[in-house]
């Protein structure tokens, strides 16, 4: 590989992160740890709807356009058959039904008529095919709710054929065969439908915090990412870059012996990791059980895997989304069930349906427009709105644990003053569920956390929610991402005073948002005094091995250290000198 | 010109699977094919977009139209595809 010029390189693993933009390294937040290294795959960006605009008129034009057209279209339908017999192939036969049904909409005789109508008339075959989707648009738009949902898929054949016909590259993740670093604004979850986890050896995006979709999709995939990079976009497709998921950089144009390097520290601890099993402790022996968020039963196989001792975080607004009316109880408790069965000996904490805001549910509308939803009427504030739906959930998860072993607990989202912590509490009595917690990620809740103790049974740290609030930072704006970050000291004062309350009344304090998954923090918190960790199933092994090589004084003393920082890197640089083992993990 | 009423049995309506069977079944049938909810207006039986346009749920009844030598077995496809997930309602 020629050498390029002369470069400033930045020194591998140098403690002083260098600026973003600096010369050949780019540097955002690193939200799933790992290495990755090859050449970068842009998602392109939207298409343009075509200007109104005529061609020539004459019949060879109007043959010329129609043709274009066509291929256009063909060329679409083609492609999604393919992307739907590679996704088949991947064992998603779902994705496949979606693909060939937009891959006939790109072939719908009604819809070329209309195109050729058009052409016919004048228009420009870009502007005739936007325009003839635009009728069926309406139409699909108009009707019931599972064609409201299938304008999205029409609109992404339009797109992909407007692109061609404009010249543009098409929407979404292009179809590559060697592996690559995925390179994106932002990524939808559309984007990533068609995704195989083989090939993708990174993200880096431009936007998203912490926990935007993109950062929780690469920890679920266990694929090393960096989101809120600024420069990230700029990256020419093709580019060769080595991306540390765990530093949050991009090194553009590695050299082969930094790869290396950087590949084998990551394999020196992936083999320490996989030497740690069995339950978590730390060194000495202190028990601090490791759970694993789920978004329901087809989560629960990658748990197992993982080692987690039960489900810290059982999101169950999945049963919910894209229907206009709840699951019924009998579906709820089937699925409840299932969760349920797979940690005879553990113990499960449902979080009840957290509706509103970023997951607006079509049966629980806001009351009202709502211009800040983030401080609106959602979590257990919708489910006081309509109790009818918090007691069909609570009835159906009290049915489901019905003669199992498994500890079931169930939390209320959102919670912010006593009066919710008794509703809810009262709410699982009548419902027959025996141990009720709720959610820490109001900051007043976790200012009174000695107040709320004694109405529940637990607590449950949303560190997301938590920052987001404490920080005044929405977590889906990139620009603000060093607000969004759970070592903010003030975001530690507030788990600090939490897990007090609870130890003071003999209550569990877990964590289940992003920060328990980051292996130095989950250090930390063990010694603020929180008595689990539930985090993404990949999370798990690295926190295990991180723990079980410190004693509970080392968490402590790193706690402190932590918590007298100024700054959120001043925490971690308080926090590591405290933690010696770190470095055996190349972290 | 055969015609016949079939009940959509399938729990997702003529949508999704069936409503692609549906469409693709209609696609091979040498000459023209409609279909129509029970009273509605028909429209091309190889047109997804119409077929799906139509919303046609579980329980309605539609009409399917096909005129030719070989209509009666072309209709008895299009009425399996209808009601292929029938079976697990």
């Amino acid at each position: 590989m020629p050498d390029g010029p002369p470069s400033p390189v930045a020194d591998a693993g140098g403690a002083d992160a260098p600026a973003s933009g600096s010369a050949g390294v780019l540097t955002g937040a690193g939200v799933s740890p790992g290495v990755g290294a090859g050449p970068v795959v842009r998602v392109a960006g939207s298409v343009p709807e075509p200007a109104a605009a005529t061609h020539g008129g004459t019949p060879e034009d109007v043959r010329a356009e129609q043709a274009a057209a066509t291929a256009a279209l063909e060329a679409v339908a083609a492609d999604l058959e393919a992307r739907g017999d590679r996704a088949a192939a991947a064992g998603n036969t779902e994705a496949r039904e979606v693909l060939r049904a937009q891959a006939m909409m790109a072939l719908d005789p009604g819809l070329a008529d209309g195109i050729a109508v058009r052409i016919g008339e004048g228009t420009t075959a870009a502007r005739a095919v936007f325009e003839a989707f635009a009728v069926y648009r309406e139409m699909l738009a108009g009707a019931g709710e599972y064609l409201a949902a299938r304008v999205t898929d029409l609109d992404d054949v339009r797109d992909r054929a407007v692109a061609r016909l404009l010249g543009l590259p098409v929407p979404g993740v292009p179809r590559r065969d060697d592996p690559f670093v995925l390179v994106a604004r932002d990524l939808a979850p559309a984007d990533t439908a068609v995704l195989d986890p083989a090939q993708v050896v990174a993200f880096v995006t431009e936007e998203g915090g912490p926990t935007s979709h993109t950062a929780i999709l690469a920890r679920t995939m266990g694929v090393p990412a960096v989101v809120a990079c600024p420069g990230a976009a700029d990256l020419a497709e093709g580019t060769p870059v080595l991306v540390d998921g765990a530093a949050g950089t991009v090194r553009i144009d590695p050299a082969e012996a930094e790869i290396e390097a950087a590949l084998s520290t990551s394999a020196v601890r992936a083999s320490l990791t996989a030497a740690s099993t069995g339950p978590g402790a730390t060194k000495d022996g202190h028990a601090v059980p490791l759970l694993a968020n789920i978004g329901g039963p087809k989560d629960v196989r990658a748990a197992l895997e993982a080692g987690a001792e039960g489900v810290g975080l059982y999101r169950t607004e999945f049963l919910f989304l894209d229907r206009a009316t709840p699951p019924s109880d009998a579906e709820q408790e089937a699925a409840y069930r299932t969760v349920l069965e797979a940690f005879p000996q553990g113990k499960v904490v449902v979080r009840a349906l957290d509706a509103g805001a970023d997951k607006p549910l079509a049966f629980l509308p806001p009351p009202g427009q709502e211009p800040n939803p983030a401080l609106g009427e959602r979590g257990l504030r919708m489910l006081m709105r309509h109790p009818e739906v918090l007691s069909a959930q609570l009835g159906a998860l009290a049915r489901a644990a019905a003669g199992l072993t498994v500890r079931l607990e169930v939390m209320a989202p959102m919670v912010t003053d006593v009066a919710e912590a008794r509703a809810f509490a009262a709410a699982c009595a009548e419902a027959g569920i025996d141990h009720p917690g709720i959610m820490i990620e109001v900051p007043a809740a976790a200012l009174r956390a000695g107040d709320l103790a004694p109405e529940v049974e637990f607590f449950s740290v949303g560190t997301n929610d938590l920052t987001q609030y404490a920080c005044a930072a929405d977590r889906q704006i990139g620009a603000l991402a060093r607000l969004q970050d759970a070592w903010q000291p003030a975001v530690l004062d507030l788990v600090a005073l939490t897990a007090e309350a609870a130890a003071d009344t003999e209550r569990g304090c877990g964590v289940c948002g992003e920060a328990a998954a980051d292996p130095m923090l989950a250090c930390v918190l063990v010694g603020l005094g929180v008595t689990s960790l539930s985090m993404s199933a990949p999370s798990l092994p690295l926190v295990r091995a991180v723990l079980a090589r410190h004693t509970l004084a080392e968490c402590r003393r790193a706690a402190v250290a932590a918590r007298s920082a100024r700054s959120a890197d001043e925490a971690r640089a308080a926090a590591r000198s405290e933690l010696p083992a770190l470095a055996d993990l190349g972290l | 010109m055969a015609q016949r009423h079939v009940k959509i049995r399938s729990k997702v309506g003529l949508h999704a699977r069936p409503a692609a069977l549906f469409v693709q079944a209609a696609a091979r049938a040498p000459m023209d094919v409609t279909v129509a909810k029970l009273g509605g207006n028909p429209v091309n039986a190889k047109s997804i977009l119409a077929v799906l346009g139509m919303d046609a749920r579980h329980g309605e009844e539609i009409v399917i139209t096909a005129e030719g030598e070989s209509a009666d077995q072309v209709l008895d496809e299009l009425e399996a595809a209808v009601n292929v997930e029938a079976g697990d309602a």
